[in-house]
């Protein structure tokens, strides 16, 4: 499609442009104030409250436990998602239709709604731990990811190359590693970018499933918020863009931004 | 072995999916039915709560505002995304995936500085000698709304940027070279058959903004309470759980009509499916 653009409208677009990216600026602002308070444009410049996340405990340790969940939980969901993804494009007649529905379920049901339920009947009803039901909970969250977007580069798949390695003597699990595997290698990769950005950043699933020590970083920022206003969160929140600008260098280094939009 | 091998491979997230989500969110609607007052008791009673009704309208209607304002922002931008040259347009997909890869937690908090008593709003107005006293915005539909739409606008461009560059190119430039003003072309041609995928947008913008709890709790908070909210307190500070639990419930069946009801329609809507 191609058309020319009307002044207004660039302008307006341009406009959608600061609206988007102005907030963010104002966080990075916000972070450097020398004041108590939450403020922008900064009055005075400090790097005082990035330090002093370091002096807070709770900031360390969950961190570290969001980034423990995010891998762990996109781990499992790619080991139970991939062959799942591979059975629905490898035998795509006698599988039911409901099964593709099932594994996008996650998404359809509200996460709030999931979030409750897990905990009434996983964490309190089976007496699951916190820590192992947060890794499901993020797994399930997930799944979504590991079974379209894998699903989507095995559809472009040929699957005779697969049949031919087989009928040459290797075996089906060894076919799979080193003939599938390397060519779905960029749908496993941005399956994973997906799932783990999305788990590290989730706040409805992980909400009810904190406990005594344990907690993720988004609900430990919720809670330093209700008592503390002061530019801590600002330069936390600078921190974890950086990890989302760091995640977007991988996405470009290895698919390229454009894929997203597809 | 082909037999065992389809089944078997589906069979491990089968089971979790089935076990640790199907199950729990079904548990959860059906302990609303077991209350000894009656079968419909607990929806009766949150029916005919005021305040309880007034939390759901209020959450329909920021939802639909939300995704009114989204949809006319969205598209007209994914619009001029799609006639970028090559370079302009990566960066403008950068520009917008940025923010929707930082968390909702990140992106709502930028607002409690921009509206918040010392906000930037609030501090150029009194500069500026407009106001004599900072205005209240946090804490009204009107803050919730604004965060929701700067949370949901980056979906909707990259899902829309998607859809219009699906467009052939052709049916445009046969459109124009036929005569038609670019205003023309624009509504008759590019709009119809971006109508699908403005339907997927739109559901997903409400659906995520109808149950979302992060923003209504940091920008609505107990005065402005959603369905999310709503039921988060019910749980977890009253633990009222049969009462959080019609709160799931509702919220799973409007969720789950809106979606089916318009993929439907957005499949019917499709003037290339033949």
């Amino acid at each position: 499609m191609a058309a020319r653009i009307h002044p207004l409208l660039g302008a307006f677009a341009i406009l959608v442009f600061l609206f988007l990216l102005a907030p963010l600026v104002i966080i990075v602002g916000a972070s450097l104030s020398d004041t108590t308070y939450l403020t922008f444009p900064p009055q005075g410049l400090t790097l005082r409250w990035f330090t002093n996340i370091f002096e807070i405990s709770a900031f360390r340790n969950t961190a570290i436990t969001s980034f423990q969940v995010a891998i762990l939980g996109t781990g499992l969901s790619l080991l139970i998602g991939i062959p799942a993804a591979y059975a629905l494009n490898r035998y795509r007649v006698g599988l039911p239709k409901w099964l593709g529905t099932l594994f996008i379920l996650p998404i359809l049901v509200p996460e709030i709604v999931f979030g409750f339920s897990l905990l009434k009947s996983v964490t309190i009803g089976m007496g699951l731990p916190i820590y192992p039901s947060l890794i499901i909970g993020h797994a399930l969250l997930v799944l979504p990811y590991s079974v379209r977007v894998v699903g989507a580069s095995l559809a472009s798949f040929d699957f005779s190359v697969e049949e031919a390695a087989i009928s040459l003597g290797c075996p089906p699990w060894k076919t799979f590693l080193t003939v599938v595997l390397p060519n779905i290698r960029a749908g496993v990769i941005a399956a994973f970018i997906l799932a783990f950005i999305t788990s590290i950043n989730d706040v409805s699933i992980s909400v009810f499933l904190t406990g005594p020590g344990i907690s993720t970083l988004p609900i430990q920022i919720l809670a330093h918020m209700e008592q503390f206003f002061d530019p801590t969160i600002a330069s936390v929140s600078v921190l974890l863009m950086l990890v989302t600008v760091g995640v977007m260098a991988i996405v470009e280094a290895t698919l390229g931004l454009t894929f997203l939009t597809k | 072995m082909n037999k065992f091998a389809k089944w078997g491979l589906t069979l491990p997230a089968t089971i979790l999916v089935v076990a640790l989500l199907v199950v729990p969110v079904l548990a959860t609607i059906a302990t609303t039915f077991g209350e000894p007052k009656g079968i419909f008791s607990t929806y009766t009673a949150f029916f005919n709560s005021g305040f309880r009704t007034g939390i759901l309208y209020r959450t329909l209607r920021i939802a639909l505002i939300t995704t009114a304002i989204s949809l006319v922002i969205g598209f007209l931008t994914a619009y001029v995304i799609a006639q970028m040259p090559g370079r302009l347009k990566s960066i403008a997909i950068i520009a917008a995936v940025f923010p929707l890869l930082t968390g909702v937690v990140v992106r709502s908090f930028a607002w409690l500085i921009i509206l918040g008593k010392n906000g930037i709003v609030n501090s150029s107005l009194l500069s500026l000698g407009i106001i004599s006293d900072p205005l209240s915005m946090l804490y009204t539909e009107g803050s919730v709304i604004v965060a929701m739409v700067y949370l949901f606008v980056p979906l909707m461009i990259l899902t829309l940027t998607g859809v219009l560059e699906g467009i052939p190119r052709d049916v445009v430039e046969a459109s124009a070279s036929l005569g038609a003003k670019p205003i023309a072309t624009f509504f008759q041609v590019i709009l119809p058959l971006a109508v699908p995928g403005l339907i997927v947008g739109a559901v997903l913008v409400f659906t995520g903004s109808f149950t979302s709890y992060a923003t209504p709790q940091l920008l609505g908070g107990e005065q402005m309470m959603m369905m999310g909210t709503l039921l988060y307190q019910r749980a977890m500070v009253t633990f009222d759980w049969v009462g959080a639990s019609t709160i799931a419930a509702i919220m799973v069946v409007i969720t789950i009509a809106v979606v089916s009801i318009m993929s439907r329609i957005a499949r019917r809507l499709n003037p290339m499916a033949v």
